[in-house]
């Protein structure tokens, strides 16, 4: 069983997923086809270049920078130690009495030595970096020199809008059904570690505590824009995010402000509640979509899982459910009960495409057919 | 181009948008070239199609359908030359398909050698992603780090004028070859540098990036301090643009291969049409272009210093000046959340005539982030998101006028009230001798009322004297910039009759006095002898109905603290044009001054509001 809001919002109990994990430049690959990996298992890792350090020392030593090379006690390519001199000029009227020296900044090579400029350009130690599995499954791929590819089974929900990057922990439902806002008060310590789940909003109280525990990720309907601000210090501006400076992610399924989880997306976490989740944060709407989500591990097909249709959309029909995603009905789901082809004038006076919703409490509306998502169960 | 312009009668034309490729058919009808259909169809250069010809040959398979002409041959390449039903004359092409030309310029002082760099990346139609500067406060770590970080598809050195500073610009070129960054695209092919600084500087920098990089050395583009020479750079960059960005991207080897003329990046065709606008007719033009993710500004105005300097020399010393700045992140959807950072609730809401929920707007604009594809259905949402709007031009404007300024490094005098302008002070951009103002995007094309777009152009822009409003009704800009350059006359035909939408004109006295004041005497006569005469009250909009096409003659007479053009207290006559608003007369001074409190600021927005019909009147009386 699973459903599809938007096109290429994902939320299905049983999907195969295929992640690939790539270095931001060539490196060694640890892993090998056919692997198990659990999330934090490294399957590849690469050196980033240092940084570098730019001084110049024609001019620390007095010299023109043409001369510079008969005062540089090293020379291009040589490695260095922090401290160590690396330029010393002969003193004063070259009697050797107060001479000058320069000493290396810190440990590494000597990146280059301008004769025109009389910069000496200084490279730190390599750094380190790992790309892990961040999802537990088997290598099936490896791309040499550049990562792997990790296949799994799992639960996949994707959402809507997120901040932070990839966590992983075990699910927890703090809230009973998906109309829930999490509170300051129901954040506990034992929540260290996990990923926790609620049915509407998160608030700030809520928030900093987790953070303050130490809670991997919180899953969420929605978040107001105005306690995100606060928490981050800054307006997100674009929607680009992932490298927030945040101990805990968020995963907003449905939007910003008060709007409940549909109730499948928070059934299936439910289900799932004590198992592990892969979380990730990370949100780009311009080319190239990514949007946050939660990739739960599944050794075999959940109970009363049937595959059929998993991958197809079916299009808006008479009958479809749909959830209104822009004033003045947002949030409200209902049925569609007419598709008329003309175009018709909004109250704003635009033209648009429309349709008739019966919302489920009864009340109908005309709503443009931009505004909507459809809610599809298979 | 060998073929002769009279020969040309029937001309395809496509835009190659990141998401849509644009089509128009362009024929020669009953003596003037005329729109005669357009189409489109998505882009094809991302995966799984990675084909940008796709995406061209279904938009011209939507023309063929409307136009009932054959384009497309046999082999699915575009049939040439036009042989009665079939085929067309020309075929051209603009893209910014693949995010456009993204580059990354330096120079040795920000303001001077970098900015004009910035001026020939951007005039060619690039992104500009970064500009690097041996004075912009960061260090050179911090500056490498970034080179690395970009990946842009080319690079422009400059810094120095010729026999100038030597070591500055070469310590750049040593930023660039310690960083040794890589192209966007293409693994395993070398980045292209152009070399457009200090001839003296020219075998250290070769010396120091000949083997790392593809360098390409042309002439400095600041000779001199005086002098900025940017045609050289920009021929270069977009023959790189051509070689090694367009090649790269999947299926423009055909595209390129199909036509007549090179592919430019889009909004450097943008340049090329208004360009050739207000160069054949003497005028000055502001143009803007808003889209949910960036908002590109265009202008050409005179050159303030034309007439000062060598005259023959037409290439260093041009009569008009074209400046374009590109806003990357001021949009009405992808952006629209950094607009409300940008611009401030406060900034925001003096263009709403009433209150609204602070945590609920946020909210509404958050959620526009997210799902941008959504319209606004309640009144409510329609005037918040063009308050937005006005407010996404507005900062847009403010960067264009900061950028497209006299040359710096030239001694200058200058007061002290210009020292604290929040704009500045050497811009060009004169609002006073601003002729046509226009607007494309859909919040001001697709705006429900034209009334709309002019209200949001007048706010934002703020034009002084007389200036006429239009909109570009499909963006079509593209495509006629570059037919502008192998067929000016079509282009320029097609633009007044079918690109724009004129919407009217504006009469703005510059000045201010106490409210109630007098701004001045007007006097409109049509050309079909309606007269309209009266005073023009300080904080008072006025409109009058004149047809497009139609003409009319206004005689404004300002109070002595209100400027028309001719200065204080002058009286000026002109004959102006009307269009789908008619003639507006603007009493509200310039710089427009809002009421700071609250209710006042309510009544004089309402009232605006009502005067140019921009919402229904049960819209704006809220309880």
């Amino acid at each position: 069983m699973g459903h599809i809001y938007t096109p290429g919002l994902k939320v299905t109990e049983y999907t195969k997923i295929m992640k690939k994990r790539i270095l931001p430049l060539k490196g060694e690959i640890v892993a090998k086809v056919g692997d198990k990996v659990k999330p934090t298992d490294v399957v590849a890792k690469t050196d980033l270049p240092g940084n570098v350090e730019q001084m110049n020392i024609a001019n620390l030593l007095g010299c023109d920078a043409e001369d510079l090379k008969y005062f540089m006690l090293v020379k291009e390519g040589d490695k260095i130690t922090d401290g160590q001199i690396v330029a010393r000029n002969k003193g004063i009227f070259s009697t050797g009495l107060f001479k000058t020296s320069v000493k290396a900044p810190f440990e590494g090579s000597i990146e280059s030595i301008s004769p025109v400029t009389g910069n000496v350009l200084f490279r730190a130690l390599p750094i380190p970096i790992e790309a892990t599995a961040y999802v537990e499954g088997e290598v099936t791929e490896i791309i040499p020199d550049e990562g792997a590819i990790i296949t799994t089974h799992a639960t996949f929900i994707q959402g809507i809008f997120g901040i932070g990057g990839e966590r992983f922990g075990e699910i927890i439902v703090l809230t009973k059904d998906n109309t829930g806002d999490l509170t300051e008060e129901m954040v506990k310590e034992e929540h260290r570690g996990k990923v926790i789940v609620c049915g509407r909003k998160i608030t700030s109280g809520a928030y900093r505590k987790a953070i303050s525990i130490g809670v991997k990720a919180i899953v969420a309907g929605g978040v107001d824009d105005r306690d995100l601000r606060q928490i981050l210090g800054y307006d997100i501006g674009v929607a680009i995010t992932g490298s927030e400076d945040v101990y805990t992610a968020i995963v907003t399924t449905e939007g910003f402000g008060e709007i409940p989880m549909a109730q499948r997306t928070f059934e299936i976490l439910k289900k799932f509640e004590g198992k592990g989740a892969s979380v990730n944060g990370a949100t780009q709407i311009r080319a190239g979509v990514i949007r946050p989500e939660i990739v739960i591990a599944q050794s075999e097909p959940p109970a009363g899982f049937t595959p059929e249709g998993t991958e197809e959309t079916i299009g808006l029909s008479i009958g479809s459910q749909v959830r209104v995603i822009r004033y003045p009905y947002f949030g409200k789901i209902g049925k569609v009960t007419a598709l008329p082809p003309e175009l018709r004038v909004l109250e704003s006076e635009s033209k648009a495409r429309v349709l008739e919703v019966e919302f489920d409490e009864g009340a109908r509306a005309i709503v443009p057919r931009a505004n909507v998502e459809t809610i599809e169960n298979f | 181009m060998s073929k002769n312009p009279e020969d040309i009668k029937v001309i395809l034309a496509t835009d190659c948008g990141s998401t849509t490729t644009k089509a128009i058919l362009i024929m020669y009808v009953d003596g003037e070239y005329r729109l005669i259909v357009r189409g489109e169809a998505p882009t094809t250069v991302e995966a799984p199609f990675e084909d940008v010809t796709m995406g061209v040959l279904n938009a011209v398979t939507e023309v063929e359908e409307l136009a009932r002409r054959k384009f497309v041959g046999a082999n699915d390449q575009i049939m040439r030359p036009c042989e009665g039903e079939k085929g067309c004359d020309i075929y051209i092409s603009t893209s910014s398909a693949g995010g456009g030309l993204q580059m990354m310029v330096a120079g040795v002082v920000k303001s001077m050698t970098a900015k004009s760099a910035e001026h020939a990346a951007l005039g060619a139609g690039a992104i500009v992603m970064d500009a690097i500067a041996s004075n912009d406060k960061r260090l050179p770590h911090e500056q490498i780090e970034r080179i690395r970080q970009l990946r842009p598809d080319m690079i422009l050195l400059s810094g120095g004028i010729d026999g100038g500073t030597v070591s500055h610009v070469v310590e750049l070129a040593e930023l660039i070859s310690a960083a040794d960054p890589k192209p966007r695209l293409g693994i395993g092919y070398q980045l292209p540098v152009i070399y457009a600084g200090n001839v003296g500087a020219r075998e250290n920098v070769k010396e120091i990036l000949d083997e790392k990089v593809d360098l390409r050395i042309v002439d400095n583009i600041r000779p001199v301090l005086e002098e900025e020479n940017l045609k050289p750079a920009r021929e270069m960059i977009h023959n790189l643009f051509m070689e090694h960005v367009m090649a790269q991207a999947p299926g423009y080897k055909k595209l390129m291969s199909w036509a007549d003329a090179p592919i430019m990046p889009t909004p450097g065709a943008v340049g090329a049409i208004m360009k050739r606008v207000a160069d054949e007719e003497d005028i000055q033009v502001l143009g803007v272009d808003i889209g949910g993710a960036t908002t590109d500004v265009f202008s050409v105005f005179k050159n303030p210093s034309y007439n000062d300097l060598k005259p023959e020399h037409e290439s260093e010393n041009p009569r008009t000046i074209f400046n374009r700045t590109v806003s990357a992140n001021l949009g009405m959807s992808y952006s629209i959340s950094n607009v409300f950072k940008e611009a401030g609730l406060a900034n925001i809401m003096r263009w709403v005539p009433y209150d609204l929920d602070e945590v609920e707007l946020r909210n509404q604009v958050k959620n526009k982030m997210v799902r941008p594809t959504t319209i606004p259905q309640a009144m409510s949402t329609l005037i918040f998101e063009q308050a937005l709007a006005r407010e996404a031009l507005r900062l847009a404007f403010i960067q264009h006028c900061n950028f497209a300024t006299t040359l710096k490094g030239v001694q200058k005098q200058r007061t002290i009230s210009e020292a604290f302008e929040q704009v500045d002070s050497d811009t060009i951009v004169d609002l006073m001798g601003l002729d046509i103002l226009i607007g494309s995007g859909g919040v001001l094309s697709h705006a429900p009322r034209r009334s709309q777009g002019a209200m949001m152009l007048l706010d934002a822009f703020q034009p002084q004297g007389f200036t006429t409003l239009a909109v570009d009704s499909i963006f079509m800009m593209p495509q006629l910039g570059v037919l502008s350059t192998i067929h000016p006359k079509a282009a320029t035909e097609v633009f007044h009759k079918d690109c724009l939408i004129y919407l009217g004109t504006s009469v703005s006295p510059a000045g201010t006095t106490k409210p109630g004041g007098s701004v001045g005497h007007y006097h409109i006569q049509t050309e079909d002898g309606e007269v309209h005469e009266g005073e023009l009250k300080f904080g008072e909009m006025k409109k009058f109905d004149l047809a497009v096409g139609k003409k009319a003659t206004i005689s404004f007479s300002p109070s002595r603290s209100f400027d028309i053009g001719a200065g204080g207290g002058k009286k000026v006559e002109k004959e102006v044009y009307g269009g789908v608003v008619g003639i507006i007369l603007d009493g509200r001074g310039r710089p427009i001054e809002i009421p700071m409190d609250k209710q006042e600021r309510v009544e004089a927005l309402t009232k605006w509001l009502l005067a140019l019909n921009v919402y229904p009147e049960s819209a704006l009386i809220k309880e």
